[in-house]
């Protein structure tokens, strides 16, 4: 394929995309199933996105997701609850003096959100990126918990509101004249350029080569040190942006918005779309969550087919079928959607041409007898 | 604080600690083993505590814990062989993205079976009952929980270190690949670990149930975290390790509870995990391990 009608289609796919998400705004109402799912589904893409920089390109595992997100939403909520209804959300401990006064743009509370994570990241960075693959996961998710166990304690309780949790959080609002329901799409689609243009440029490299093998790429001249500290805490800015996009959507938040559970299920959104891939990580994203939201609602329902009662079928099963579906995906197709390769127009093309099987069989036949390992 | 009640702190923390400390051999034997953090461990406790409350409803407490530590085994070794087996040539990261996977399930599993609200853990009467050492009143549980522990160690350790099945698990835990070369049969090995394993966690899902009031999906995950951490904190891969780290982090939890920290408990327990990591990364008995390039 020459580059021309890969820039084509590429205009083209870009094009649809846009089209397909006006079309959800014009043509449907508000309680559409689709504006959820798609507002939802380009959330949890960037948390997702900000997951796999970090398990996926630089092969640390972390379980801190839920954390970051946490941090960010509440530094999001915190500093964007309009000043004239802090006496409603704080009516039982009483807010902050010097918080009384202060009423960010929802556009710098959500890079101060980010900023703040990617700060604690580097906090606890200092000690935790020393630590190997397991430790580093168990740390990073021992994390998270203390982030949910401080933000519900007494001693927040006049910034975080304790375990009554914060509402009256704004609603997206407009960008560039666009109605506010485009809102996450632009900040998100911005936020995973720049994730993809950090994974394509030599720190990217850098990260990928960490990923493959520690020791090589230190003697390869790359600051091992350096480059953890950068990707965790690239990941966690995004991943704080990604939980102020979520509170907003909500409009209110408790501790136990962001439990183990969230990291698990983003954990898994990456997995479905392979570790590594961006693109991968996209697609699963709106595909999990438009399985999880829409299509296999009807499971938590009781349904009768003339008076035959179904069985298995009450609230609850929904989890359990999805998490049945996961665990085939983890066991038996390990590689994901895209595997760890970005979407491109030549993969595409040899898809359905089959010439990168035809490439294979033609190795393996010039290979021989070599021995397979 | 008197010196009554920090004897009765101190045995409560001995009970939880030596709790902690049985569920705390799971992990350690597992990752010993597989290297693997056996993320279901936590939730497999859960499971145990929800067998109890239907076999208690239909045959008295001595059958229904047999029945309970039978099923407790039963899903563990289900669980290797489902989740596990299949992915022993796997890299390490997608075998502990199964373990996830499982605890994920188990969850939504007793969610659905179970529904999300507390279940009241069934009493048994001879447990409860109260004692008193001069003026230290405690439960009958709470006294016995660290001495079968301890007896439990001790046949653990016998097991391990005297017979053949033993000699086999400490040959797979030093060298995967060796030791199945000596004719050590790899998969019957791990499904003993996990036999073990699992009967510890129902006998620790009894003893500390027992005295708490109720049961939800989500029970098993922050105690399970614990352990794992007691197990990090012992030295991962070393039972005695598993076990002072166990009976450590009991203490020192309900130490800050009493001091009335409460809400920081589990916070100080991650923090003494960063701690030990930084300082000693194989924990108080570990072995150190050389990495291979």
């Amino acid at each position: 394929m020459s580059n021309k009608t890969k820039n084509l289609c590429s205009l083209a796919l870009a094009l649809v995309i846009v089209g397909f998400i006006a079309c959800s705004y014009y043509m449907t109402d508000k309680t559409s199933m689709i504006r959820t799912v798609l507002q939802l589904g380009a959330i949890y893409a960037l948390a997702a996105c900000s997951m796999n920089l970090l398990n996926g390109v630089t092969g640390l595992f972390s379980l801190g997701q839920a954390g970051f997100m946490a941090v960010g939403a509440y530094v999001f909520a915190v500093f964007t609850i309009p000043v004239s209804k802090k006496a409603g959300v704080y009516y039982l401990y009483g807010v902050a003096d010097w918080l009384k006064n202060i009423e960010l743009s929802p556009f710098i509370a959500m890079i101060l959100g980010g900023l703040v994570a990617a700060f604690l990241a580097y906090l606890i960075g200092i000690p935790v990126l020393r630590l190997k693959s397991d430790y580093f996961a168990i740390a990073t998710l021992g994390f998270a918990e203390i982030v949910r166990i401080l933000v519900a304690s007494s001693l927040f309780n006049k910034i975080t509101n304790g375990s009554l949790g914060l509402n009256s959080i704004p609603k997206f609002t407009k960008v560039f004249g666009l109605p506010s329901y485009f809102t996450p799409f632009i900040v998100v689609a911005i936020c995973i350029t720049i994730i993809m243009l950090v994974v394509r440029s030599t720190y990217g490299r850098a990260f990928k080569a960490i990923r493959e093998d520690e020791i090589a790429a230190e003697a390869m001249g790359i600051n091992l040190a350096k480059h953890k500290r950068m990707s965790f805490i690239i990941s966690s800015f995004f991943a704080g942006v990604s939980g102020a996009l979520l509170v907003q959507y909500l409009g209110a938040t408790t501790p136990t918005t962001f439990p183990i559970a969230m990291t698990y299920n983003i954990l898994l959104i990456v997995v479905i779309g392979g570790m590594g891939s961006m693109t991968g990580s996209i697609i699963s994203a709106f595909l999990v969550t438009a399985a999880k939201e829409w299509w296999l609602r009807f499971l938590d329902v009781e349904h009768y087919i003339g008076g035959f009662h179904i069985p298995l079928m009450r609230t609850g099963f929904r989890m359990v079928v999805f998490s049945v579906i996961l665990m085939i995906v983890v066991l038996f197709w390990r590689r994901g959607i895209m595997g760890n390769k970005e979407f491109s127009w030549d993969g595409i093309y040899n898809f359905f041409t089959g010439k990168n099987k035809k490439k294979k069989a033609k190795a393996e036949a010039a290979e021989g007898g070599a021995l397979n390992e | 604080m008197d010196f009554t009640s920090f004897l009765s702190y101190c045995l409560a923390g001995i009970s939880v600690g030596s709790i902690y400390a049985l569920i705390a051999i799971g992990y350690t034997m597992v990752y010993g083993i597989l290297r693997l953090i056996n993320f279901a461990h936590g939730d497999v406790f859960m499971m145990s505590a929800y067998f109890m409350i239907f076999a208690m409803g239909v045959m008295p407490w001595y059958l229904s814990m047999i029945v309970v530590i039978i099923a407790t085994i039963v899903l563990g070794v289900l669980i290797e062989k489902a989740a596990y087996k299949p992915l022993r040539t796997a890299p390490r990261m997608s075998i502990m993205i199964s373990a996830i996977g499982v605890s994920y399930f188990l969850q939504n599993f007793a969610t659905y079976l179970f529904s999300a609200l507390p279940k009241a853990y069934p009493s048994i009467p001879v447990l409860n009952k109260t004692i008193k050492f001069g003026e230290v009143s405690t439960s009958l549980v709470t006294f016995i929980t660290p001495i079968l522990t301890i007896i439990a160690v001790f046949i653990l350790m016998f097991i391990i270190k005297k017979t053949k099945v033993g000699m086999a698990m400490r040959a797979v835990s030093k060298d995967f690949e060796t030791a199945q070369l000596m004719g050590i049969k790899i998969n019957d090995v791990i499904s003993i670990t996990f036999v073990i394993g699992c009967f510890l966690a129902a006998l620790g899902s009894i003893l500390y149930f027992t005295p708490r009031p109720s049961v939800y999906p989500l029970v098993g995950s922050l105690p399970g975290l614990k352990c794992f951490i007691a197990a990090v904190f012992g030295g991962i891969g070393s039972i005695p390790g598993a076990v002072v780290g166990g009976f450590l982090i009991g203490l020192s939890e309900t130490f800050i509870k009493a001091a009335g920290y409460s809400e920081f408990s589990d916070v100080f327990t991650f923090i003494i995990l960063v701690i030990v990591l930084m300082f000693r990364p194989t924990g108080l008995f570990g072995e150190k391990m050389s990495e291979k390039v």
